[in-house]
């Protein structure tokens, strides 16, 4: 194995020009490869980021009040279920819940609160809105308020909203000015705009409206209680896993971001896998391209072959000599694409910092590791071909005496 | 010497090449002994079946019948990974075309065989190839890249390398074909010196009276037979 490690690579060292032209097109290769890894990755990141990115990963919401059935559905029967509609779903002993849901893996934030709905008004303008009652040091704890302020700040005192710049400007007013809340229960309060955000999704941006919690109680009358919890975890991926752990320990209706953006998970899959066949495509230029090489390699080479044959060496030492070949070529090969793909993905600000028109590159997700491994096995497999033909040489033939 | 101690035997030795529907033998039956320490060389007109007897006794090619012993092996029936063993340990080869590796320098052109077999080039193995190619006269070469070498010079790193593995038998095919006259000497004059230093056998295929003349014994081939021994 040593030996036929010495003749491999002088067998590579003796025509630099050729192999450094080899090396360079695989490299090129694996450069394609952890490009494409890094800009769908960096894709899927700023969409799940764009999308995911204000909303919460997983809802916590009181359970189902409807009536139990007595009777079974089965072949024949009908059951009809009326919705209770008698009380307001709501979570009445949420606090005691608290610890037991930040106790569980990956559970970040957990974020009480008091949704409605009403009406806003400013003058003769009024507009439809969603609101959403939080502690006021909650106020960016899933939706990213603070850094998406456009105008004024996020204190969020008693009589203080903040709105979308959608609703903001559909109303005319501006930071400082007066606005009439008109809640789904029919009260009123006056509050002032404290803040104006833009979150980049529009139904937030035309709808919706923050308010400190306990104006929230007052507005939809509820002295106790929250209408939901809403989770951020530190992977989003896991969402679904945590939501299953949360439900157990809770017994409440737990819906994770994944079970309402079904299209948006059908999309990064499809991309994914168009992402994959780009790069299985490079893989298959590093196999064909290091398998063409090497054979020329054999053919050329062919009566030195002969001799080691003639010398004594093994069919299995000739396939080791051509198989270390491609082994070498693919290692340094990949390394050198690796390395080039992580210094010119450099310059790239994370998909999250992406600004509009930016490529979305996540140098995070170069897979150089696997590129490189998968360029060494592919570089070897390219080799056991020509490594085979040139075990097979005949020494008669090629030097016969 | 033949007689007493053999070398190598070969009896009623046929080799028949198929070439479409037709056949060609070269080798007709051909019976053959070669005692340890001989320096014997081959004659005979183009295509009267030498370059197939020495492949057929380098086990580079097999028979198609007849019985080959070397050693007290007998060969014929070995497998190929064995016969390869067989030839590194036992055979030597020198080429007309000397074919050493031209990347590879003189001292490593003449460690080959022995690093082939043992997988790494050991340091005794270095200090036989450096006395191999001192006893060749081109010690101080030892270093040189195998195609910076002069015809004569690749000749006699393909002597050293022959003898690397201490074989009992060298064979040779016109060691001296492709060397002006000095040249040839020498290389005729370096296979009768080792010939009778350690009693390595050589048997040289030739078309060179002169050559074949230094040599204790000729054997002459007609049609694929020996007629003369």
């Amino acid at each position: 194995m040593l030996y036929s490690f010495k003749i491999a690579s002088r067998y590579l060292t003796a025509n630099r020009a050729q192999t450094a032209l080899l090396i360079f097109g695989v490299a090129v290769g694996v450069y394609v490869f952890v490009f494409m890894s890094a800009l769908i990755g960096g894709l899927a990141v700023l969409l799940l980021d764009r999308t995911v990115g204000n909303i919460a990963h997983i809802t916590i919401e009181p359970s189902d009040r409807d009536p139990v059935s007595l009777y079974g559905a089965s072949d024949g029967t009908l059951v009809a279920v009326l919705k209770s509609t008698e009380q307001r779903s709501t979570l009445q002993s949420a606090a005691p819940l608290l610890p037991a849901i930040k106790a569980i893996p990956h559970v970040t934030t957990v974020v009480g609160e008091i949704l409605g709905s009403g009406f806003l008004t400013k003058g003769e303008a009024i507009a439809p809105v969603a609101v959403t009652g939080v502690e006021a040091e909650q106020v960016s704890a899933i939706a990213n308020i603070a850094g998406n302020l456009t105008a004024g700040s996020t204190g969020l005192a008693i009589n203080t909203a903040l709105l979308g710049w959608g609703l903001a400007d559909t109303l005319g007013v501006r930071v400082g000015q007066t606005v009439t809340l008109r809640s789904e229960r029919g009260i009123e309060q006056t509050l002032t705009v404290g803040g104006i955000f833009s979150l980049g999704v529009a139904s937030l941006d035309d709808a919706a409206i923050y308010l400190n919690i306990r104006a929230a109680r007052v507005l939809f009358d509820l002295p106790e209680g929250l209408t939901r919890l809403e989770v951020k975890l530190d992977d989003l991926e896991l969402a679904p896993g945590v939501a299953v752990d949360i439900a157990n320990a809770t017994g409440l209706k737990v819906t994770p971001w994944t079970a309402m953006n079904q299209q948006l998970l059908d999309g990064l899959v499809a991309q994914a896998r168009s992402g994959d066949l780009i790069k299985g495509f490079a893989l298959v230029t590093i196999v064909i391209g290091v398998a063409s090489a090497l054979l020329l390699s054999t053919y050329r080479r062919q009566s030195e072959i002969g001799i080691m044959r003639a010398m004594g060496a093994t069919r299995r030492f000739v396939v080791f000599v051509f198989v270390i070949q491609g082994a070498l070529i693919g290692l340094i090969g990949g390394l050198l694409g690796a390395g080039l793909g992580y210094l010119s993905l450099l310059p790239f600000p994370l998909p999250e910092a992406t600004s509009g028109g930016g490529l979305p590159i996540d140098i995070r997700q170069g897979a150089y590791g696997t590129a490189i491994l998968l360029t060494l096995i592919g570089a070897i497999i390219a080799a056991i071909w020509p490594a085979s033909t040139a075990s097979r040489v005949d020494p008669v033939k090629v030097i016969g005496l | 010497m033949t007689e007493a101690d053999p070398l190598l035997a070969v009896n009623n030795l046929v080799k028949t090449f198929d070439e479409g529907e037709t056949s060609v033998t070269v080798l007709k039956g051909l019976d053959l002994t070669l005692g340890r320490g001989e320096i014997a060389a081959l004659l005979g007109p183009s295509g009267s079946g030498k370059s197939t007897l020495l492949n057929v006794l380098g086990t580079l090619m097999r028979p198609t019948s007849g019985a080959f012993e070397m050693l007290g092996l007998n060969l014929v029936g070995a497998r190929d990974v064995d016969l390869t063993e067989f030839r590194n340990q036992h055979i030597g080869f020198v080429f007309q075309a000397h074919h050493l590796l031209s990347d590879f320098t003189a001292l490593e052109n003449v460690m080959f065989p022995a690093a082939t077999r043992k997988g790494r080039e050991t340091a005794v193995d270095r200090r036989r190839a450096t006395d191999l190619l001192d006893q060749v006269g081109l010690a101080d070469r030892r270093d040189f890249a195998a195609s910076k070498l002069s015809g004569g010079q690749k000749q006699r790193v393909a002597v050293a390398r022959a003898l690397m593995n201490n074989p009992e038998l060298v064979l040779a095919d016109e060691p001296t074909g492709n060397l002006d006259r000095e040249s040839a000497n020498r290389v005729m004059e370096l296979l009768i010196e080792i010939n009778g230093a350690d009693g390595t056998t050589f048997f040289i295929s030739t078309h060179d009276e002169k050559t074949a003349n230094r040599c204790r014994r000729q054997i002459h081939m007609v049609d694929g037979r020996v007629v003369d021994a």
